[in-house]
């Protein structure tokens, strides 16, 4: 059996979710800043990937990163590269259709974060960074958790996005999702279930870890209530 | 002048324009809720931004519309003591206070925590959580974080607010020992006219968005001379009242006319008196005793409260004797009086 789509999905799953988290930290910390029509604004455009089925999003995204697209033309004159089909194709695919999950939890997280102590914070002379880093994330623990093994869970399962932008080359760009599908494809049962054990698997762990992880800060959380 | 502020702030349902000077010295801001107490307080940390004014401290410009200064919270110098205490969950003690300590070395970081701490009684405390704090422990920690940086002027909004009284006795004298060792200029806010004439210099009342009385305390209780003031300084009767003569003026709720010591200034619009100054009597010789009709009588712990009414269908008046003066009634009198040097006029809303 050749293991190499266990690798790909691995890969792209955690390099998609760190991708994910970079930028989802970086929209929702933007966006809850913004007034009310610019937010649901941006907002709707940054969800849009969880609304429309994957292989609309795969189809804009081939329009982008494609050979004629802005993305895909810059990247053959800078680069000599072409994205469409190459080994990072799927993450592409995978960390724009995981991203809004995770940046709608943090946001959610940021909206309902205490005023009072960020406001005190500021009274007390710290930073804006300080704040953000050793004070508003620490204390959104949970959502942050939660929103990364929902955003991994997605990069992991993704199947509709990547098949347009990456295909499907054995050893490059087949993932779990795509050999399950293959497998059937081609009448190979048994296949299929073997990668269906393995996905389970994973995803089973996944969902350990978030609740073990989100649980941990319940003691010290409670510290606002009077 | 430590404290300066003339700012004016537009919000739903009223302005804010809060005129208000402070010395040294602990300052009582006592309103109602939603008379924009802490929305002062806000402004004046730079947490909320005023239309338009100025705020002064120690002579420098906090926010000033006409030279388009505002300087952000951080670097105001002002320390904010909030009703929840708004200690870091995530963080000890210790590492709350460690934390707003910059340019400063472990050894003195640790001495100033330790020092602070002691003092505040917190000592053995360093490395609890928030949530693992009694209510007072929490304010304590919190005023302790806003002493070791050095603030130009501590405000305090309602600190008291979600403890139960009897901790809030021990906090409160705490509080005022630390707010005399400041120095400096503190705003306390607070809606308990008790707390207030305990612990601070001077008061300033707050009536929708506006300054109704400022000075000194006992001249505003013995003489409050607008009806949110009269009414936030605890007195239990007001009635709407006009002139009838100079000396004279008719209290509408309560069915009288009243004799009154001195001329007001102003016509008077209303007309008070507090529960504990009026006087049973016998007898009919001196100015303003009227007949009553009892309309109920409770023991509080430890007084006795009467609901009076001096004209049929008229308003109740509040009665408050103590239980030696109860116990010393061999029956209750027949009148009461009401002396025209204890009447409250009231000239303004």
């Amino acid at each position: 059996m050749d293991y190499s789509p266990l690798l790909i999905s691995l890969r792209t799953a955690c390099v998609a979710t760190v991708f994910s988290v970079a930028l989802g930290l970086t929209a929702a910390n933007y966006t809850v800043r913004l007034g009310k029509v610019l937010k649901g604004l941006v907002d709707g455009i940054l969800t849009l990937p969880i609304i429309l089925p994957p292989t609309v999003c795969g189809y804009f995204l081939l329009l982008f990163f494609g050979v004629n697209g802005p993305a895909g033309r810059l990247a053959q004159a800078w680069f000599n590269e072409r994205i469409v089909f190459s080994w990072y194709a799927p993450i592409i695919a995978s960390t724009v259709v995981a991203f809004p999950l995770f940046y709608r939890t943090m946001r959610g997280a940021f909206e309902e974060f205490d005023k009072t102590l960020i406001h005190s914070g500021q009274t007390l002379g710290l930073s804006n960074a300080f704040m953000f880093w050793r004070v508003i994330l620490p204390n959104c623990r949970p959502s942050l958790v939660a929103g990364t093994v929902l955003a991994f869970a997605r990069a992991l399962g993704e199947f509709g996005a990547t098949i347009m932008l990456a295909g499907n080359i054995p050893g490059k760009t087949t993932t779990i999702s795509i050999a399950v599908y293959s497998a059937m494809a081609a009448g190979d049962t048994a296949l299929a279930n073997r990668w269906v054990l393995i996905d389970l698997a994973i995803s089973f762990a996944a969902m350990l870890v978030m609740n073990f992880a989100g649980g941990g800060l319940r003691r010290r959380k409670s510290g606002l209530s009077h | 002048m430590a404290l300066d502020i003339d700012i004016v702030k537009r919000l739903p349902g009223f302005t804010l324009r809060v005129r208000l000077k402070a010395e040294d010295e602990i300052v009582g801001l006592l309103g109602a809720s939603g008379s924009g107490k802490s929305m002062t307080l806000k402004c004046i940390a730079g947490i909320e931004t005023p239309d338009e004014g100025v705020i002064l401290l120690n002579g420098r410009a906090l926010f000033d519309s006409d030279r388009k200064i505002n300087l952000p919270p951080r670097r105001r110098r002002t320390g904010f003591l909030f009703q929840s205490a708004a200690l870091f969950p995530n963080m000890t003690v210790e590492q709350n206070i460690q934390c707003v300590l910059k340019d400063k070395t472990r050894e003195e970081k640790r001495r100033i925590t330790q020092d602070v701490l002691s003092r505040l009684g917190l000592s053995g405390l360093e490395l609890r959580y928030p949530s693992e704090l009694s209510g007072g422990q929490r304010q304590r920690a919190a005023l302790a974080r806003i002493l070791v940086t050095q603030p130009d002027i501590i405000m305090l909004d309602e600190p008291f607010s979600a403890l139960d009284s009897y901790l809030r006795w021990q906090l409160e004298q705490e509080l005022s020992s630390v707010l005399r060792d400041f120095g400096g200029t503190s705003l306390f806010v607070s809606h308990n006219r008790d707390e207030a004439y305990r612990l601070c210099d001077t008061l300033a009342v707050l009536s929708s968005g506006e300054i109704a009385a400022a000075g000194d305390k006992w001249a505003i209780f013995n003489d409050p001379q607008s009806y949110a003031a009269c009414l936030l300084t605890g007195c239990k009767n007001i009635t709407p009242a006009h002139q009838a003569g100079d000396f004279t003026v008719s209290a509408a709720d309560w069915g009288v006319t009243l004799r009154t010591e001195a001329k007001a200034a102003a016509p008077v619009r209303y007309v008070g008196i507090r529960a504990h100054d009026v006087v049973f009597t016998d007898s009919l010789a001196l100015p303003n005793t009227f007949p009553f009709e009892l309309v109920e009588e409770m023991r509080d712990t430890f007084s006795y409260i009467f609901m009076l009414r001096l004209s049929p269908h008229a308003a109740p008046l509040r009665v408050e004797i103590s239980r030696e003066q109860y116990q010393a009634l061999k029956k209750l009198p027949q009148y009461v009086q009401l002396p025209p040097g204890k009447l409250l006029l009231l000239t303004r809303d």
